[in-house]
């Protein structure tokens, strides 16, 4: 008896830590005004949110009776692909020119290809004449 | 043992309530959104809510049965999110 209301208390705020962190991250999403600023807000959502929600749903399984561990497939499949998908939107970010870009490179002629900066070359000649 | 009780039921409202309204402010930056990229992100926030929408489904009615549609409902967002990002920027999805 015992055993379960302390499950019971650990659900209530593993529901509450995953609202408040679910709540943070949409309103992040709909209040910040860069493309790149809005990409940061919702990895709360994706990350501590779910995971907290999810964790509940595990307490509260084995809270009834059945127990399960089935949500931790959830949760690892959610967070080894929420980088993924964070970088493809970064990418469509920098592809459409919406946020603010780096700097252009220097221009050389020897950047990405089989030459090599003449500095360099006197190096190697001096290591191994 | 009723207070634990109703205190479950009383965050799960509260839950509820939070994350539906995650869901509506995912779907007004979805609607607004000004660029592509912005629309791409609400719709992966949005997934990610309706995830977090059915697990409390499940959590509210006692079973375990509801695992399965996170778990595909979870893949096919990604798949789906990395679809339209591949269009944007190759113009294709599978090359």
């Amino acid at each position: 008896m015992m055993w379960e209301t302390v499950a019971t208390y650990a659900v209530a705020v593993c529901l509450i830590i995953g609202a408040i962190f679910s709540l943070v991250g949409s309103v992040g999403l709909l209040k910040f005004n860069d493309p790149m600023t809005r990409l940061h807000a919702p990895t709360k959502v994706g990350t501590v949110g779910i995971g907290a929600l999810l964790l509940a749903s595990m307490i509260h399984s084995y809270a009834i009776g059945h127990g399960a561990l089935h949500e931790l497939l959830i949760m690892g499949f959610l967070f080894v692909t929420a980088p993924i998908s964070a970088n493809f939107m970064a990418k469509v970010n920098i592809h459409r020119r919406d946020c603010d870009l780096p700097p252009p490179p220097p221009k050389d002629k020897t950047w990405s290809t089989m030459d090599v900066p003449a500095a360099d070359r006197e190096m190697a000649e001096q290591a191994n004449p | 043992m009723m207070v634990a009780a109703d205190m479950l039921q009383i965050a799960l409202w509260i839950a509820f309530g939070a994350v539906a309204t995650a869901q509506i402010m995912a779907m007004i930056r979805l609607v607004i959104g000004p660029h592509t990229g912005d629309r791409i992100l609400a719709l992966d926030t949005m997934v990610v809510n309706a995830i977090g929408l059915i697990v409390l489904l499940g959590i509210a009615q006692g079973t375990i049965i509801y695992f399965e549609v996170a778990l595909i409902i979870a893949m096919l967002g990604f798949v789906s999110t990395v679809a339209y990002a591949r269009f944007v920027l190759r113009g294709d999805i599978i090359e």
